[in-house]
């Protein structure tokens, strides 16, 4: 492994917030001024790149502002941010990216990010990958291309879905991890006779209960099943299907009481509060309620096996990184940017003291990681296949309109599944036909 | 005491008593809102209908759209789930709004206008949910509802293991918990549109009335009642409007989904963000307009030709 | 239909000078008990808005350890500080005010225009028009949507009017369509209103020589204080908490009214409730502000009356 440039001295999260205080005058302002002077969208060598940001919170915004001094410090480019929130800028994608986008944004892999290379509202990043590529998994490759072979996407971080817990409440209750679904069960079992809600589980979001989904289906049918069910929406109404939501059931009677009307927020704060024993969830989550102190009192293991053959090869693990615009106003210049941005060191300023995601470039220094990011590291390494969550991996029109009621619906009436998934099917048939 | 008299009918007025002058300003005063509501709203809403009919993304112009006919209708209404309950929750939100806060919010206006001390403090707190931000209605409803953390399963013993009542994730249930918060915002809004209009309502006649042996029912019904008129149209149309158009208060709580569908939420849901199925999204927009319009156009054309008529 | 004429109101008494009989004898039992029905009742009211004052005034450790229905722990302006520090207000005010305000009177002016041709004139096509506007209000916003995007993102504008060179992304774009989408509203709730002023009032105008245009602005529009008053309150609250068109038709963050600032404290996935609590209440300020000042105006003032004698 290469040795890396040490990070940047460790910022304090008050004077990343002070920093962001100070930057934030100068980022709000909106700089598109460079940007609309010249239409051609050609490539200037212009010293400025326009950035698209969904940080607009205060966390990620200071280590966003941290990163990119450095990105000036490191390639002379200064960065025009156009900030917005998380769910904002995601929920209006689609006409940001026709409307007035900046020359790199943040985004997501899997299906999501192929969807909008396909459609036309990305450039090719192969350039920027030519610099890059050696630091990263074939794995990461994968997922950094459009369905044309071409790389649209310079990944950034990421975290595992895995079940977690806490250290503590199993130290002095005496619990070990199960590595097979019998393990599993018996251990809840013995966690409800101890007085603890033995599965955490909250679905009012709807999204939560689509990682539990997409584990049973890679556990039971295996990861190609599952991709190719995401991905084409046929399979839906097969027995293979139908018995991941059969095996599903076995777990409803240990969830938490009225988890369809609890956020996973308070999930989240029944593990910490150790009120319950363990938890489906992604550490980019369940990291943000286990801070300061309790950071290492968070706990994981791989979700438990089902079938031998697939064991636990696959783990989910969403990217998040960056894409270029299909018509930046400075290309060579975004490319400078990510080339940047792609490696461990840049990787390494932006986590800072964030104890949620992880790296996704090789090299990374992880004596300043968590226990909970460096054992992160270790599962997903270890795994054969990486896949994104279901509502990245499959088409955003089927994932939260159809999937998602689907499975609040399975939760409420768990002896429905038949006509369910041939409803789920005729759905899926429509959209695929109309979207593909 | 005061006499009622009637004014004279109306005297229609000939176009040529307008000077040209006059012509051109009631043209100007009128066009050029007319044109602003053509473009802005009723253009994207008749292009809205139209893309009903096509399959499209959203992204691309007129060449990505692919003609589907009719299918985008049958999908809703066969094989659709979410189109059920959501059609039955709108007029659910109907009849609720026509039941309480219409009369309630009418009752409130009557009492406060009676100038008695505190009014305007009264007023000012029936009216503050209306100026509430969507965030806050949503942590409030979360704060009142939650099965764990809420103030009513906590003060009732409901928010235990065993015994919870789960208000925001029984699909049978959290439409009612949704209803009370909307109530409670839709209260103060019709309160302050019947207290504007009862400022058309002369006092003297309601003395009258009282002074005549009626007490003040009779007074209401016979005095108040038909006075309110042109507000009760105004409260009549908001009602509905209100109800078919309801929104925010379910969109913060879950987006709409598991027992609080609603039409805008599902057209939300296939329009907005990445899922990019506007011609079906189109379709439900469709459905919601004929209905909207359905009640509302026939109703407002027979009360302003009433009118005119009188 | 009752003929009107225009009193003000000083206080209720007969044209003789005796108080009238309605306000005399008040403080009665009855009296007494709608008091405590309007107290009870606004009691329930302000309960999820005192509460969620409560939960603002407390550190979101506190609540994540004891739940929300407690006491205890620390209480402080904390969330406020940071609210205001974080949130960047103050931008976001300043992009509130420059959108609302010209939506706003913009509105009223042209809402007040229509309903005049429409309801104090007998042209055939008055019927017409006045569906059209009140249907337009029908729709809910997501509906038009993707059309109206459309449209906006072919509008060219000069460079000086907006960043963007077109009209999405702009507060000129922002501002028409909050007219174009409230203005069936107003129409419809102000020609209501206009109706109810008589017509002797304009007659006598117009026979001294009044333009239709003075008329309007000199002699119905002051009539219509109440209406324009409590549509202004409606109106300022509706545009001002509005976050769909903001969101859609305006993709810089930095030019998004306050609603973008109260998402802002809002992370991907956490959001620490309490601050999004103390920073609504700060974000609420201005609208009760404008309804305090205008009040006054569908409370008291000058009103529509029956004639007397």
């Amino acid at each position: 492994m290469t040795s890396i440039k040490q990070a940047t001295a460790p910022f304090g999260r008050r004077s990343l917030l002070k920093g962001a205080l100070a930057a934030a005058g100068v980022a709000a302002m909106p700089s598109l001024a460079a940007c609309s002077s010249s239409k051609s969208g050609g490539t200037e060598a212009s010293d400025a790149v326009s950035f698209g940001c969904n940080a607009a919170v205060p966390e990620p915004k200071g280590a966003y502002q941290t990163l990119f001094t450095a990105a000036k410090a490191k390639t002379g480019l200064a960065v025009n941010v156009n900030w917005v929130d998380h769910n904002t800028f995601q929920q209006n994608i689609t006409t940001y990216l026709q409307g007035n986008p900046q020359d790199v944004y943040t985004w997501f892999a899997g299906e999501r990010m192929q969807y909008f290379a396909g459609q036309g509202l990305a450039s090719n990043v192969n350039d920027v990958w030519n610099v890059i590529g050696g630091s990263y998994s074939d794995a990461m490759k994968a997922q950094s291309k459009g369905a044309d072979g071409n790389y649209y996407f310079v990944p950034f971080d990421y975290y595992p879905w895995a079940v977690f817990y806490s250290k503590s409440l199993w130290a002095s209750k005496g619990y070990s991890a199960p590595t097979t679904w019998d393990e599993y069960i018996t251990l809840a079992g013995k966690m409800k006779t101890d007085g603890l809600i033995p599965l955490a589980f909250t679905d009012k979001d709807g999204w939560p209960a689509m990682g539990t989904f997409d584990y049973i289906n890679m556990r039971m049918n295996g990861f190609e099943f599952h991709i190719n069910l995401m991905r084409t929406g046929q399979g839906w109404n097969t027995p293979q299907v139908a018995a991941v939501f059969d095996q599903w059931k076995q777990l409803i009677p240990y969830y938490s009481p009225g988890f369809l009307g609890l956020t996973w927020q308070e999930g989240a704060n029944q593990i910490l509060n150790k009120q319950a024993g363990m938890m489906v969830l992604g550490l980019d989550q369940i990291g943000t309620i286990f801070t300061g102190s309790n950071a290492d009192d968070l706990g994981f293991f791989p979700f438990p096996e089902i079938n031998p053959t697939y064991a636990q090869d696959s783990v989910e693990a969403p990217i998040d990184g960056f894409m270029v615009c299909k018509s930046p106003k400075n290309s060579a210049g975004a490319t400078k940017l990510l080339e940047y941005l792609g490696t461990a060191g840049a990787q390494q300023t932006w986590l800072g003291s964030n104890p949620a995601d992880i790296a996704t470039a090789n090299g990374v220094d992880t004596a300043k990681y968590t226990q909970p990011q460096t054992a992160a590291i270790q599962l997903i390494n270890s795994a054969k296949n990486l896949s994104q969550f279901m509502d990245r991996d499959t088409l955003p029109s089927f994932a939260d309109p159809v999937m998602l009621p689907a499975i609040q619906q399975f939760l409420s009436s768990p002896n429905d599944v038949s006509s369910l998934l041939k409803n789920v099917d005729a759905q899926a048939k429509t959209i695929w036909a109309t979207n593909g | 005491m005061s006499s009622i008299t009637l004014s004279p009918p109306r005297r229609r007025k000939r176009l040529m008593r307008y000077t040209k002058r006059d012509r051109a300003a009631l043209s100007l005063m009128a066009g050029f809102p007319l044109l602003l509501s053509l473009a802005f709203v009723w253009l994207p809403a008749l292009a809205t209908v139209a893309l009903s009919f096509f399959n499209w993304t959203g992204i691309g112009g007129l060449s990505d759209m692919k003609a589907a006919g009719l299918e985008n209708y049958r999908i809703i209404f066969t094989i659709y789930p979410e189109f059920p309950p959501a059609i039955e929750h709108n007029l659910l939100w109907l009849v609720v709004f026509f039941v309480v806060p219409a009369p309630f919010g009418l009752y409130l206006a009557m009492q406060l206008n009676k100038q008695i001390r505190g009014s305007r403090i009264y007023q000012s707190i029936l009216f503050l949910p209306v100026v509430l931000s969507l965030a806050l209605v949503g942590f409030m409803t979360e704060l009142v509802f939650s099965p764990t953390q809420g103030l009513v399963n906590n003060l009732t013993g409901h928010a235990g293991q065993n015994n919870l009542i789960d208000w925001l994730g029984n699909p049978s249930l959290n439409i009612w918990a949704v209803l009370i918060m909307a109530v409670w915002r839709q209260t103060g809004y019709v309160m302050i549109l019947f207290l504007a209009g009862l400022k058309s309502v002369d006092p003297s006649l309601q003395e009258a009335a009282s002074l005549d042996g009626a007490n003040e029912w009779q007074a209401f019904r016979h005095v108040v009642w038909p006075a309110l008129r042109p507000i009760n149209i105004v409260v009549v149309v908001v009602t509905v409007i209100e109800s078919l158009r309801a929104f925010d208060i379910v969109y913060i709580i879950n987006q709409g989904t598991n027992g609080l569908q609603l039409l805008s939420t599902l057209i939300t849901a296939n329009i907005i963000g990445e899922t990019s199925r506007i011609g079906f999204g189109s379709a439900l927009a469709t459905i919601l307009l004929v209905i909207s319009l359905a009640f509302v156009l026939p109703y407002v054309y027979i009360t302003f030709r009433k009118d005119t008529r009188s | 239909m009752t003929a009107a004429t225009f009193t003000s109101r000083p206080s209720a008494t007969e044209p003789d000078g005796t108080v009238a009989r309605s306000h005399r004898h008040r403080a009665g039992p009855l009296r007494y008990l709608l008091h405590a029905f309007l107290i009870g009742t606004c009691v329930v009211w302000i309960a999820p808005v005192l509460y969620a004052l409560y939960t603002s005034l407390r550190p979101y450790a506190d609540t994540a350890k004891h739940g929300y229905v407690s006491v205890g722990g620390s209480y402080n302006l904390s969330n406020y500080t940071t609210a205001w520090n974080e949130a960047d207000l103050p931008l976001y005010f300043k992009n509130s005010a420059i959108i609302t305000i010209p939506a706003l009177l913009i509105t009223l002016w042209l809402a007040s225009m229509v309903a005049f041709v429409v309801a104090r004139h007998s042209f055939k096509i008055n019927l017409l028009m006045l569906m059209i506007f009140t249907a337009g209000n029908l729709l809910p916003q997501q509906a038009i949507i993707t059309p109206l995007y459309k449209l906006y993102i072919t509008i060219p504008l000069p460079g000086w009017l907006s960043d963007s060179g077109h009209l999405d992304d702009s507060f000129l774009g922002l501002i028409l369509i909050h007219v174009a989408f409230q203005t069936g509203f107003c129409v419809f709730v102000l020609s209501n209103f206009m109706r109810t002023i008589p017509d002797e009032v304009t007659e006598a105008a117009r026979v001294d020589g009044a333009s239709e245009w003075r008329q309007y602005r000199q002699i119905v529009l002051p009539l219509c204080r109440p209406a324009l008053a409590a549509l202004a309150t409606l109106e300022f609250t509706w545009i001002y908490n509005d976050f769909f068109w903001a969101t859609v038709l305006m993709q810089t963050g930095a030019n998004r009214p306050i609603t973008a600032a109260l998402n802002n404290l809002t992370g991907q996935f956490f959001t620490d409730n309490n601050l999004i609590s103390a920073a609504s209440m700060i974000v609420a300020v201005p609208t009760l502000v404008v309804f305090f000042v205008l009040q006054r105006q569908f409370v008291s003032g000058l009103t529509l009356g029956a004639s007397k004698g």
